[in-house]
Order: C-alpha cells, then sequence, then structure tokens
C-alpha cells in the first residue's frame, strides 16, 4: 500500500511517497512559483518521473501546509503542527522537541513518543520570526543564502543586532556596514537574533531531548550553530528536513488507509 | 544609477520678521530621528526658523546639519544657543545640546504648540515609529503608546512600496486616491509579506495606484488599530511624515470616524517644537549651557 | 499617566502597561521578572516634571516583550504572572 503526503509551502511544494507506511519510495521538492495549482501538477509529474507513482496509485493522500486547500487531489488536510510531529517521530521516536522553521512561519512543538502534538508555540504573520528573515538579510549583505550560513561561521566576535523587525534589521545592517563591520559578524549577529526568537518560542512549550530541527531554514550551518549555543544541547537535523512535513502527512495517510 | 524613489524634500523655513537679537529667551530643540533629523529655534515662544533634513549615517552629524540648515539665511549661529534640547533617537549623542527629553514628552508638547490646546489626541506616524499620545490642555502626557519595534505602519513600509512600485514618496499619497474603487486591503501587516503580495498583484495585472490604495488601506487600519488601544479623543492631529501622505490620512480618517486638526506648521517639526519648548522652560528655570 | 510598552506586529499585540500615577517606584517588580524586563528610573523619560522614581520597561525587553515574557506565559496555560503580583501598586497589567 503507497500513501503520499503533500506540503504546500510558501516557498516550495514537497511530496512523499510512503510504502506500507515504513519505506520512503518517492520524495520530489519544486519551488511553488506563483501559480500554485500548476507548481502542485508540476510536483506530480515530478514524482511519476522520479519514483514511477501516480496519485491513483495511492491509497491516500493528506495534504499540509499553507496552501493546503489548494490540494485537489487529497483526501484530507492536516495541520501542519500535526503532520511536523509524526514526521519527525517516524525519523527518530526518540525526539520529544520538533522545531520547524519554514520560509514564513517558525513553530516548536512538544510531542510524545507516539508523535502526537503535546503542546506548540507559532510565529506566524511576521517575517521576523522565520526563513524571510535571513533571506531578506542575506539580500541585504549581497550574499547567496546558501553562503550566508558558512559564512557566519567564520565570524571571530559578536555584534549585536537589537531591530526586531526584518526592514529595520536591513536598516541596521546597513549602518553596521557603514561602521565597516566584517560581513562575518554580521553574518552571525543574523542567525543569533532569529535564534534569540525561535529559542523563546521553545520556551514557551518547554524543551525537552531530544530535539529535531526540520524545515528549510535547518540547512542553515549558521542558524543551527547560534541554536545550539542557545539551547545549550545538539540539534538533530535530518537528510531532507524540508520535506519532514510531508512525510509526516503521508504517515497520517497510512494510518487512516 | 537607479532613482532613489524613498527619497523626500529636504526643507527650511525662518520668520523674517522676528529679529531674535531682541528677543528674552531664544530655545532651540533638535529631533534627531533613524529616517529624519529636524532643528527648531524658538524666540519668546515663537517659531523663528526650523528645517527637516535626511539623517545620515551619523547621528551628531544628523543634528549639526539639521540646525546648520535651519539657521541658514539667519545671522544665528549654532554657537549663540543659549540652551538646546535633544529628543528622538540620537537624542543624547547632539554635539551642541544640554539635556534629551524622549520622544513621547516632546511631540506632547509640540503638538499643543502646531495644534493648539484643544488637542487631545496625537498621532504620531514617523520614519521607524508609530506614537498614540493623550495630552491635556498643556500638552502634558496622560496616555502613551509606541511602536518601533514593526516596521508596519511607519514611514519605512511606505518606502519599501514606493520602492516596489518606482513612485516618488512625495507622489504615493496622491497617486493611492485615483483609485474608481476601493480595493480590499492588502492581507499582510509585515512588511515583508505585504510587499510579496503586492508583487503577486502587480503580475495579476493591478496598475500602481490600486497596489497603493490596497497598502495604504492596510496601513491605515494597523494604525487605526493602535490607536483604538488608548482610545480617541478628539481633539484630534497627525503629526510625522506620514501626515503629509493625503492618501493614509484620509483612509485613517475615515476608519476611526474624525478628522485632524490643521497646522500651519510643518507636521514633522512636533518633536523637535516641543524640544525647544521645554528649552524655554527649563532657561526661565535657570537653566544653562 | 499610562506607560504603554511593547509593540504590534504580525503576530499580535503585546503591551505592558505601567499606571505612573500609581506607581511609586518602588521596585519590587525588577527582581520579580525573570526576563529582567523592569527597570526603575530616578527621572521619568516620558514626563521631566516628575519628581519621584518610576518603573519602566527597559531597552533589552521592549521590543522583544513576547518572547521576553514566553517564560510566564506558557502555551496551553495562564499562571498569575509574578510582575503583577509583586506590584502591590496594582500599577500593572499585560494586554495578552
Amino acid at each position: 500500500m503507497i500513501t503520499a503526503g503533500i506540503d504546500i509551502g510558501s516557498k516550495t511544494v514537497k511530496i512523499v511517497a510512503l510504502k506500507d507506511a515504513k519505506e520512503i519510495v518517492g520524495q520530489v521538492m519544486i519551488l511553488a512559483g506563483t501559480d500554485v495549482k500548476e507548481s502542485i501538477s508540476k510536483a506530480w509529474a515530478e514524482l511519476e518521473k522520479t519514483a514511477g507513482v501516480k496519485p491513483g496509485d495511492l491509497a491516500a493522500i493528506v495534504a499540509t501546509g499553507a496552501g493546503k486547500g489548494d490540494a485537489v487531489n487529497a483526501r484530507r488536510t492536516v495541520t501542519e503542527v500535526s503532520a511536523d510531529a509524526k514526521g519527525a517521530n517516524f525519523l527518530n521516536p526518540e525526539v520529544r522537541t520538533v522545531i520547524d522553521v519554514g520560509a514564513e512561519e517558525g513553530r516548536a512543538i512538544r510531542i510524545d513518543a507516539a508523535g502526537k502534538v503535546v503542546d506548540f508555540a507559532i510565529n506566524e504573520k511576521c517575517a521576523a520570526g522565520a526563513g524571510a528573515f535571513t533571506e531578506a538579510m542575506a539580500r541585504a549583505l549581497e550574499v547567496e543564502i546558501k553562503e550566508l550560513g558558512p559564512l557566519s561561521l567564520k565570524s571571530t566576535q559578536e555584534v549585536a543586532m537589537n531591530a526586531q523587525c526584518a526592514v529595520f534589521a536591513e536598516s541596521e545592517l546597513v549602518t553596521l556596514v557603514h561602521a565597516k563591520t566584517p560581513k562575518p559578524d554580521m553574518a552571525r549577529a543574523v542567525h543569533n537574533a532569529i535564534s534569540d526568537r525561535i529559542v523563546s518560542m521553545v520556551r514557551r512549550v518547554g524543551m525537552e531531548e531530544k530535539v529535531m530541527l526540520i524545515g528549510g531554514v535547518a540547512n542553515n550551518v549558521g542558524f543551527l550553530d547560534s541554536l545550539q549555543r542557545d539551547l545549550n544541547t545538539t540539534v538533530i537535523v535530518p537528510e531532507d528536513s524540508e520535506s519532514v512535513s510531508a512525510l509526516g502527512a503521508a504517515v497520517l495517510a497510512a494510518e487512516e488507509a | 544609477m537607479a532613482e532613489e524613489f524613498w527619497r523626500w524634500t529636504e526643507s527650511r523655513w525662518h520668520d523674517p520678521d522676528i529679529d531674535w537679537k531682541k528677543g528674552q529667551v531664544v530655545s532651540a530643540g533638535v529631533d534627531v530621528g533613524s529616517v529624519s533629523s529636524q532643528a527648531v529655534v524658538m524666540v519668546d515662544g515663537r517659531l523663528y526658523c526650523y528645517s527637516n533634513t535626511r539623517t545620515g549615517s551619523n547621528s551628531p552629524d544628523s543634528a549639526v546639519k539639521a540646525m546648520g540648515m535651519a539657521l541658514e539665511g539667519t545671522d544665528l549661529t549654532i554657537d549663540d544657543l543659549p540652551y538646546t534640547v535633544g529628543t528622538g533617537y540620537g537624542r543624547v549623542n547632539v554635539p551642541f545640546g544640554q539635556r534629551a527629553i524622549t520622544e513621547i514628552a516632546c511631540h506632547g508638547r509640540g503638538a499643543n504648540f502646531m495644534y493648539g490646546p484643544s488637542i487631545r489626541t496625537v498621532l504620531d506616524m514617523g520614519g521607524q515609529d508609530c506614537k498614540a499620545i493623550h495630552v491635556d490642555e498643556k500638552g502634558k502626557v496622560t496616555n502613551f503608546l509606541m511602536n518601533d519595534k514593526c516596521a508596519a505602519g511607519t514611514g519605512r513600509g511606505m518606502e519599501v512600496f514606493a520602492d516596489l512600485l518606482g513612485v516618488s514618496i512625495n507622489d504615493v499619497g496622491e497617486l493611492s486616491l485615483k483609485v474608481e474603487e476601493e480595493p480590499e486591503p492588502v492581507s499582510s501587516t509585515c512588511v515583508v509579506f505585504a510587499k510579496s503580495e503586492a508583487s503577486g498583484l502587480l503580475r495579476a495585472g493591478w496598475p500602481k495606484e490600486k497596489v497603493l490604495a490596497a497598502y495604504s488601506s492596510a496601513m491605515a487600519h494597523r494604525v487605526a488599530g493602535l490607536l483604538e488601544r488608548i482610545g480617541v479623543e478628539p481633539d484630534f492631529g497627525i503629526t510625522g511624515g506620514i501626515a503629509k501622505n493625503v492618501g493614509v490620512v484620509t483612509r485613517l480618517e475615515k476608519e476611526i470616524g474624525i478628522k485632524s486638526l490643521q497646522s500651519k506648521y510643518d507636521s514633522q517639526i512636533a518633536g523637535a517644537l516641543g524640544a525647544a519648548l521645554f528649552a524655554e522652560a527649563l532657561i526661565k528655570k535657570g537653566a544653562k549651557k | 499617566m499610562l506607560a504603554n510598552y511593547g509593540y504590534k506586529d504580525g503576530s499580535g499585540e503585546f503591551f505592558i502597561t505601567i499606571d505612573t500615577d500609581r506607581c511609586n517606584g518602588c521596585g519590587d517588580c525588577v527582581p520579580a521578572c525573570p526576563a529582567g524586563a523592569f527597570e526603575v528610573a530616578e527621572e521619568d523619560p516620558n514626563d521631566p516634571l516628575r519628581e519621584e522614581p518610576v518603573a519602566l520597561i527597559g531597552e533589552a525587553q521592549r521590543k522583544k516583550l513576547k518572547y521576553a515574557c514566553a517564560q510566564c506565559k506558557p502555551a496551553s496555560s495562564r499562571p498569575p504572572l509574578p510582575c503583577v503580583e509583586a506590584c502591590k501598586a496594582g500599577a500593572i497589567a499585560h494586554s495578552w
């Protein structure tokens, strides 16, 4: 039996196909672009091409993500929080705290041994609490987003960033540039700033080991470094961290199929 | 070089009928904000001269530039000023200042001067902050709220849109009113997300004025919400740069159901005016440089 | 004077109100707050004519109140707030 989960995020669309609720047999991720419906079709086409799996082959499809309402061939939808919880639990049943930092939303979730949600806190509708922040700062520093993390690891001194808004932080960076602050130090300040906000959310739900970080921003080594220092623990980052929510949706699809 | 749509026009003015040398009390105020800086000089409680300038990368230099520009065309120099109060973000860094007083207190006093003692609710929409202030008949603050954490509802937010649409910040207000039908406001409060939303609208074929209308509407709604937290008691007056944005002001007045008083003074000098008034009060109490 | 410290952003409104007419500057709120959000100033920065000291929200936490207060406001319950309990004058209120 094959089930699938589709996560329609603000930046990317992910699909994970799961066989017998155990084995991942297909996985795709494409940019959401400006036409969500077209991106969804493209994602299914890509899944068929790479894994030979078609919507018709599936016993059940569950959708999640900001755009879940647009998933026409999904039987039902689930919240991102429950999908994150199941996905993290599938990958590592010892995880009790899940941190998901996506393009537009940041979430801290506490889960139990079965992957059920115990408590959660969300940073929504404010760019400073999600990936949109690091993206805006990377642009302001004229650095590719995938370079921002490695650059920040070269920092030799801590520089404070006081602005709590992506727009004001950009102005603050301009002031730091005028003061000839080295780029690695500014990059590190950016990661410390967003980590500070994410960690406050984690404190609202309480941190319990083990901790897993998922979502697009999990790939940012600079953010991971700041986060681990702030939480004073090692954080697990799975491969394909962006697809964990879709995976969770696929697991939920299997539970009901 | 790309045109800087966010750059607004600097200005200065002085009263040619006042001879400061014949005055009893000459006092000065400087408001150094993160986006703009103003300087005001008063002679015996009358406005003598003022300037409205763009803050540079350095606060102390911006204070000097603002005061220098205010004094241009007069024979008064910075060294002649008996007492100067600084306010705004850069208030502790005014090289020629004697005291720093926060913008809340200064805006209350300044609005009382600009609008008269009937003013009870002041809304200041500045470059990087938004303040709602209740004052008594003397301009003393009785209730205040300031948001300087979030760019929504501030001049920076509007600058982002002026830049996105390639429209000069001086023109965004008027242009936003050139719509036949008022569109739905932009749904995101956050400027970053609102900008993405606006890009989508542009791609869908929306003309610039419609996008501006949608954003101005959202901004007015947000600011109205902030005002509602402390309540709007008449008389009501708006200060700051956005007071000059007729698109936001009209929509805001409609939403709260009360019109702003009009003042013959530049809306951006309220803080510096209040600072100069505090300086005058301090001089009368014996304060010296 | 009602001093409202905090902000409103896309995720909500987060203000702590200090009623300076009730506040006598006793400073009990300062150690009560685990985030160190409160300070006592000898001179009220927003009321130059006030003669008593006054409590205010310091610069360190003012723009991060949602996060500063997070530890006292867990996601699923609402225990009494230490700062509100500590203030005998009843000068402190939270908007969320």
